[in-house]
């Protein structure tokens, strides 16, 4: 049971029901799309990059409970952001919930994002955790749609 | 598929469950409770052994070995074929051509009947609730071929709209390809309407039987199917091996799908030969063991009785049915007045990876997702549902154990 309440933290249920930054982004200059084949999990990113910081992230879609709370968290992350910052952000999310070791040299701290920490123990899960992250990457990286297979 | 003169004796299935020994565990400390069989069956001990014992004491090539093994290897493997006609009620055991799985069963019918038979024109109908392995590899053809799919619609209760699919029926069209029961749904289709009012137009019947076979008596000819196609592991046997009936002068009409050893007569640069069928359709050495496991499943099967299995799985399923409608906010899909094995529901407010997650801390296995048939997914508006399908092993209790199950993920989700 433990596992289960690790996993389901009550900022995952927050995040869930009154997902931050969901809806169009009107003057996004970024854009992609993400899709879980396995559960049917689909999210659209936009970004507003302005002189390599990320100012606005916002996203549309629907999916279970860990990738909808997961792309709510990782949007409030991204605001201000610097892109370089960003994509260190995702390895070391991407470190955390895979349960892999920390990437070396300082990097930006995870804050809240570390309450998806709980994935690690749930190995089919980590999709969800990671499809608004992998979207980040395409988004930054000229668009397009990336799927978890 | 006739009723039964007598009504069985039940199923005795605290017996059975001795029989499969993967029931026998604990998951995340509670008993397993497997409601995942439309995915995959478990094995009784006489699957695995037949098994072990092919590779400890008999194997070797088949059909052209000259020593004891082969001989032995060559028996078994073609006395799973007869085991398997008489499985199926086929008249001849030459209509029994061992395959992959039924994915395989149908890419062989789309790729050899399908593009030595068809043009431009000829109509393939389906229904909206078939699994992607009998939509894909028709759409394969309608590319290469040029032939048309028609596709008969879903009504709410997940039948299939029976009077639209009559009106697809026409002279253009030459193949109606539908599952004998949907893996998402568990509706029963009425297939033998469709294949009388098929061949009234002349055209042929492919049946999906994947899940159909474990769960109801299946007499082909009864049915008066043209194809039928099923999967070992689905059936309590070993993965990597299904069957593919199919009318012998079909089979003798019909192009090779692959070429290579075992399915040729002569060999030369001149111009090559081909065997009768089956082998003609099984080129390469075939998954010998998986044959002989597939075949010990299908004596164990009728050992208990498939009408006997039947009548336990359609009571389970009532119980379960109605036991569901204590979890607030459930909602079955599909609730067709004829339904084998399965329940697919969704939870307000709970995405089905969600439930999945929680049922599995409870020890309870179920699928949950598009089940490989996102059409009819679509058709209800929804990209997932969850699964809880049944087996002959399963019992009362562990529907409890689901019901309780599904309860806890109330209490969590609020």
């Amino acid at each position: 049971m433990s596992e289960l309440r690790e996993l389901y933290q009550e900022v995952i249920f927050d995040h869930n029901r009154r997902p931050r930054n969901r809806g169009p982004l009107p003057g996004a200059n970024r854009e992609a799309r993400g899709h879980n084949p396995l559960c049917g999990d689909r999210i659209t990113l936009r970004l507003q990059v302005e002189d390599g910081v990320i100012r606005e992230a916002r996203f549309e879609g629907e999916g279970c409970a860990i990738s909808t709370a997961s792309a709510s968290l990782m949007t409030e992350a991204l605001r201000g952001r610097p892109v370089e910052e960003a994509e260190a952000l995702f390895r070391r999310f991407h470190a955390l919930v895979t349960g892999e070791g920390q990437p070396p040299g300082e990097g930006p701290p995870l804050g809240k994002l570390e309450v998806l920490a709980g994935v690690r123990a749930f190995p089919s899960r980590v999709k969800c955790a990671t499809l608004a992250w992998h979207t980040l990457e395409a988004a930054l990286h000229g668009g397009g749609t990336v799927t978890t297979e | 598929m006739s009723a039964p003169a007598l009504r069985p004796a039940p199923l005795d299935v605290a017996r059975v469950r001795e029989d499969f020994p993967v029931l026998h565990q604990q998951v995340r400390g509670r008993p397993l409770v497997y409601l995942d069989n439309a995915a995959t069956a478990q094995k009784p001990r006489v699957v695995i052994e037949a098994l072990s014992r092919y590779y400890e004491r008999d194997n070797a090539n088949i059909h052209r070995g000259v020593h004891a093994l082969s001989e032995r290897a060559t028996e078994a493997y073609e006395g799973a074929r007869e085991r398997l006609r008489r499985f199926l009620n086929a008249a001849d055991r030459r209509e029994i051509v061992f395959v992959r799985g039924t994915t395989e069963a149908i890419n062989l019918v789309a790729q050899s009947f399908g593009r030595g038979l068809l043009g431009p024109g000829d109509e393939v109908v389906l229904t909206q609730l078939e699994h992607h392995s009998n939509i894909v590899p028709w759409q394969l053809l309608e590319r290469e071929r040029g032939v048309r799919l028609r596709v008969a619609p879903v009504l709410d209760d997940g039948s299939v709209d029976l009077e639209a699919l009559l009106g697809l029926l026409g002279p253009r069209t030459r193949l109606v390809a539908v599952a004998h029961v949907s893996n998402a749904l568990g509706t029963v289709l009425p297939v033998r309407r469709i294949v009388e009012a098929a061949h009234a137009v002349g055209a042929r019947v492919l049946l999906d039987g994947a899940q159909a076979a474990p769960h109801l008596p299946v007499d082909v000819q009864a049915l008066g199917c043209d194809f039928y196609c099923l999967s070992g592991h689905k059936l309590y046997g070993p993965t990597g091996i299904g069957v593919l009936y199919a009318r012998l002068e079909l089979l003798e009409a019909m192009p090779p799908w692959q070429g290579g050893g075992d399915m040729i007569r002569t060999v030369s640069f001149a111009g090559s030969t081909f065997a009768d069928p089956p082998h003609k359709f099984e080129a390469g050495t075939p998954h010998i063991a998986g044959a002989i496991g597939l075949a010990a499943a299908a004596d164990y099967l009728e050992g208990l009785g498939m009408e006997r299995i039947r009548a336990h799985e359609e009571a389970l399923l009532a119980y379960a049915t109605e036991a569901v409608g204590s979890v607030p906010g459930l909602r079955l899909v599909g609730t067709a007045p004829e339904k084998a094995g399965i329940l697919s529901f969704v939870l307000e407010g709970v995405h089905p990876h969600d439930i999945g997650t929680i049922l599995d801390h409870e020890g309870v296995a179920v699928r949950a997702g598009h089940h490989c048939a996102m059409p009819v997914m679509e058709r209800f508006g929804l990209a997932a549902t969850v699964r809880a399908s049944f087996g002959l092993y399963n019992t009362r209790e562990e529907v409890d154990a689901l019901v309780a199950a599904l309860h806890r993920v109330r209490e969590i989700f609020g």
